[in-house]
Formats: C-alpha cells, structure tokens, sequence
C-alpha cells in the first residue's frame, strides 16, 4: 500500500466516522498534504537564522557584483589623487584611500564582481566535472569505475592552492578570470565526483530502479530520470559552500601573485597591496579582508543551513 | 588484514605516479628559458648551455624526461636544480621547519578542538554549544590568508606578544602561525566530537553505565569519550598531510622557510626540479597518513574489518 493510498483509506475511515485499529491516524488526514523532501526542506530553513543571516549577506554580495556604483557612493575606483594617499577613513571616505590615493570603499566594492564571477564560473565547472564524472564512475563500475576512480585520487593528493597555482604560472591558460575559474576548478571537482559516484551507486540498487529498467527504460533514462535527481541534495549542500571556499582560494592565488593581475580589481590584489602597508596603514588589509570574510561566510552558513534542512542526521 | 594493506598500497602506485606525472607535466610547460635565465644579462656560450641542457635532459620530449626523472628519483636521486644544489639539500633544510609548524597545528587543533566538542556535546543546546557552534562557524569562514593577517596585525604587531615572522625564537614563534593554520580544521574537529559525543551520549551502553550508578565523570570520559573520539583521531590522522601540503599562504605570510615557501619560491623561479620533488614527497605523505588513519580506523573499531 503506497503512503497516498494509505491517506485515502483513512481519509474515508474519518469521513464514515469509523477507524480501524491498524493505526489511529495522528494529524488530521482530511486536511494534511503529503509534503515532499523541498517543502519540508523549506519549512526548516525558514526557521533557521543562520539562514537568513547568510543569505541576506549573499544577497548584499550579489547586488555589490550587479551594481557597484550604489555601494561606491558614486564614488570612481579609477579616479585616484596622489595627495590623498593611504588616508585613513573617514564620514566623507568610509575605507579611507589606498597607496595610489583611490577612494578604497570604491575599490572593496568593484572587487566583489569579479569574486562572484570566479565563484559561480568554477563551481560551475565543477559540478559539471563531478557529476559526469561521478555518475559515469557510479553507474557504470567495474573497469570504468576502477581508472576514474584512480584518475579522481591523483588530483585529490594534489592541494587545491597549489595545483592552481602552478597552472596558472605556467601560463598555458592565461591569467584572466576566466583562468582562475578553470584553474581552481581543475583542482577542486574530486569531491563532487565522489559525493555524486556515492549517491549513485546507493540509489542503484533500490527498487525502484529495478522496477524502472524492468519496465525497459534505457540507462540514460535511468540515469537522468531516476538516479541524479535523488543526488541532487548533497550536491546542492556541497555547492553553496564551495563557491564561498573558492572564492576564498581565488584571493589566495592572486595575493600569492598567480591570479588576476592589474588593472583587475581583486580583493587579493589588493590585500597584497596593503601586506607591506600593514604597520602604517592597517586598513589596506582589513577592508577587503573584511568583506571577503563577510562572503565567504554567507555560502557557508546558507551551505550549513540547507545541510541541516535536508539530512536531519548529517547535522555537524 | 595484511591483504588489506598490501591492496591499499598497490593502489598507492598509480597515484603516485600520475600525481607527480602531473605535476611534472604542468611544471615541463612553465614558460622561458630558465637556462638563458641563469645568465642573467651576459649570454652563457653556446656550449654551456648545450651541456646545461643535456645535463637537464632538457631536449627531451616530455615523456623521457620524466621516465628519466624517476628512474633517477627510484635510486634515491631527487636531482639538482639548475644552480647545481641538491633538491635533497633543500628539502633537508626545509622540512624540519614545516614539521614543526604541523606538529604545533596538529596539537592546538586536537586540544583546543577534542575540549570545546566534548563541552558542547555533552549539554547540547547549551551555552556552551550555541558558543561552539557559532564561533566554528565563523572561524571556518575566515580564509587562512585574512587570518594569518589579521593575527599577525593584532597580536604581533598591536600587541607584541608573538613574533611577527621568522624562526628565530625557536618554537615560539610557530605558535601564531601554527593556530592559524590549524583554525580550520580545529573549528571541524570541534563539531565533530561534538555530534559524536551527543549521539554516543544517547547510546544504549552509555544507559546501561548510568544504571549502573558510574559517576557522570566516569561515564563522559571512559565510555562515552573513548568511543566518541574514532571520527575525530582519524580526521586528525589524515589532517596530517593536508596541512603539510597547506602551508604555502601561513609560510609566505609569516616567513617561515619550510617546504610551502620553498615550492612557491620554485614556481616562480622555474625550478621544475624542486617543484616535482617536494610535491611528490608531499602526495607521498598525503597518501601514507591516509592509509594509516583507515587501518588505524579498523585498529581503534573492531566492528569494521577489512577482509
């Protein structure tokens, strides 16, 4: 007996006034809808605050990206006065000027589009890399599975930073952001292979994937209809906190010096700026630490909080 | 159990080969010349630098090159950079202080970590908890570069109680650049032993022990803890080799001469050399403290066997 036909029965037992002694119905049949993993899911997000903390951050985040100029104070991150060098903050100049004598409250903020670009562009690459990957891996096994999987423990054994770092040294793709993007994905796709590789070897084996294929449904049906569909909560938990990881790492490899190079404006380029600064102008480094913190946070506690929405017994 | 160790080890081969395959690949197409480099203004003859480059195997196609570099690497032979100085040399020099700095993050991470999980867990939804779990969630948000920054400003510089950067206090002065590469992996240790403890805490032998009229410390430490601390000891376990590969940003940042700093430092110069040695040494410790922590894992729980 499926759950719906189980709603009905009781539904008609409450409507005839009579109940059976299998199970005395506990909410009230008539009225309740079956609720599914999402609405659930969103019920308890909308009582998380950490949730909410997160995405009003993340969305504060993405209106910096879209529109700058409302966040700059109309101030210009190129128009720089040599006489207002490193000045410190100020009513007028919230973040003060940086060494050129730019407003640097103007400059924070411009940093912020091209850290959502590389955020999204490299989780994007890496949930393409990981779910084809991983699906094939999983649902395939035996030899397949055996040299993706080797494949997958190679660029797992290589750190992230340093992996990037030496592609993008070596200059075969360039230093744009389009670069970084696939230089971070190139190294940090391995756990969304194997999160989705898992999922799908668990799910493949369930009945209703037998009864699927003995219906005759081919495996790319299988595999599109049935089997990535059940993968797509861990996946979804994963990617919210890796674009806050990689936009991270994006700052790291441009302070490093093998990231995004002038004229961009990066919150790596210029926390590497204010570094030799730090003694007499700490806000160099703070501000754009600051905001990066800020962003970084906001994935992570929304990545937290949909963790928590939507497997109760991963809590962490 | 042994069968289980050897067929982990085999798998190691590949990996490590075609870790440092592609390390030596990516580095093979770093740009320029570094044999003209090494002149500097002054052109080298033309015979020294066909001898430099035979002496490099630098005519070779990628391939040779590298089956060359490990042949060499098998008998113990990392090579020499492109100055004639030993790559062993260097990771001699280097590594001790590399160590030092993972041996300082491991112990913060363990102590500082096991403590505030175990205060957490054992009253969930408490003062302690709710502190716990924000101050994880916000120390796991704080990149390693801001807080290497941050903690150098505030405590070095502001304050003066550690030493900016170097190693010239002895251990001292790894202890700043310890925590800070230690925080992100000390804020999940804490949440690890925290839902570890809070579910071994509703387990039925722990029921049973209370029953039994065991004092509640007797029953947090010795059941509960012994059993709670499986997750965290094999995370700390494999922590181990991804906070040697990790040091690169706290290395830079605070000066420190260690294997990080050293393969930045390769990069930039285009000592493919040094790059392909210390990093595969270091896939060679990522792998050998993985292996470790999964029979450590079937050592510590005897539900899970291998065979």
């Amino acid at each position: 007996m499926t759950d719906q036909q189980q709603a009905d029965l009781r539904h008609d037992e409450v409507e005839a006034g009579t109940q059976t002694v299998l199970a005395a119905p506990s909410i009230d049949v008539t009225n309740a809808r079956q609720n599914s993993l999402w609405s659930d899911a969103w019920d308890s997000l909308r009582r998380n605050p950490l949730f909410w903390i997160g995405a009003v951050l993340g969305l504060v985040f993405v209106l910096m990206a879209l529109i700058p100029q409302v966040f700059a104070r109309g101030a210009d991150p190129r128009a720089c006065n040599l006489a207002n060098s490193n000045q410190k903050p100020s009513a007028e100049h919230w973040f003060g000027f940086d060494q050129q004598g730019c407003d640097y409250l103007a400059n924070v903020v411009y940093g912020a589009r091209n850290s959502l670009i590389i955020g999204l562009l490299a989780v994007l690459v890496v949930l393409v890399l990981g779910v084809l990957v991983g699906a094939v891996s999983g649902f395939y096994g035996g030899m397949i599975d055996s040299v993706l999987s080797r494949i997958t423990d190679i660029f797992y054994a290589l750190p992230l930073i340093l992996g990037a770092l030496v592609v993008l040294r070596s200059g075969t793709i360039g230093r744009g952001v389009v670069a970084v993007a696939i230089a971070l994905a190139a190294f940090g796709w391995m756990t969304a292979m194997r999160l989705v590789r898992s999922q799908v070897i668990a799910v493949k084996s369930s009945d209703y994937v037998a009864a699927a294929r003995a219906m005759g449904a081919s495996n790319r049906r299988i595999l599109l209809r049935h089997i990535l569909p059940n993968a797509v909560a861990p996946v979804l938990v994963y990617t919210t906190i890796t674009i806050g990881v990689l936009i991270a790492a994006e700052a790291t490899l441009t302070f490093l010096g093998v990231g995004l190079q002038r004229p961009a404006i990066s919150w790596g380029l210029q926390i590497e700026n204010g570094q030799s600064l730090l003694r007499t102008a700490p806000h160099l480094v703070l501000f754009p630490s600051l905001i990066l913190t800020t962003t970084v946070m906001a994935f992570i506690m929304m990545g937290d909080a949909l963790r928590d929405a939507l497997d109760p017994r991963q809590r962490a | 159990m042994g069968r289980y160790i050897a067929r982990r080890l085999l798998l190691t081969i590949p990996v490590l080969i075609g870790a440092s395959f592609l390390i030596f690949a990516m580095v093979y197409a770093l740009p320029g010349d570094p044999i003209r480099a090494l002149g500097g203004d002054r052109p080298l003859a033309p015979a020294v630098v066909a001898q430099l480059r035979d002496q490099f195997n630098l005519d070779d196609p990628l391939l040779i090159q590298y089956v060359k570099y490990v042949g060499d690497l098998l008998q113990g032979d990392f090579g020499t950079d492109f100055r004639g100085r030993e790559v062993l040399d260097t990771i001699e020099q280097r590594l001790p202080v590399t160590v030092k700095l993972t041996v300082v993050a491991i112990v913060f991470e363990a102590v500082i970590g096991i403590i505030a999980g175990v205060l957490a867990g054992i009253r969930r939804n408490g003062f302690l908890d709710n502190l716990v779990l924000v101050s994880s969630t916000i120390v796991v948000s704080v990149p390693i570069l801001v807080l290497a920054f941050v903690s150098q400003f505030v405590l070095g510089v502001k304050f003066g109680w550690f030493p900016i950067a170097g190693i010239n206090d002895g251990w001292y002065s790894f202890l700043l650049p310890g925590l800070v590469l230690a925080a992100g992996s000390l804020a999940y240790v804490a949440r690890l032993t925290r839902t570890s403890v809070a579910e071994n805490l509703r387990a039925d032998y722990v029921r049973t022990a209370r029953a039994k009229g065991l004092r509640n410390r007797d029953v947090v430490i010795r059941h509960t803890l012994r059993n709670s601390l499986i997750p965290v000891v094999t995370f700390i376990g494999a922590d181990i080799g991804t906070l040697m590969g990790g040091a690169i940003v706290t290395e830079t940042v605070f000066n420190l001469p260690g294997i990080g700093r050293a393969i930045f430092d390769s990069v930039q110069a285009q000592e493919g050399a040094v790059v392909v040695g210390i990093v595969t040494l270091m896939v060679f410790f990522f792998i050998f403290f993985n292996l470790v922590v999964d029979v450590l894992y079937a050592v510590l729980d005897p539900r899970i066997r291998y065979d």
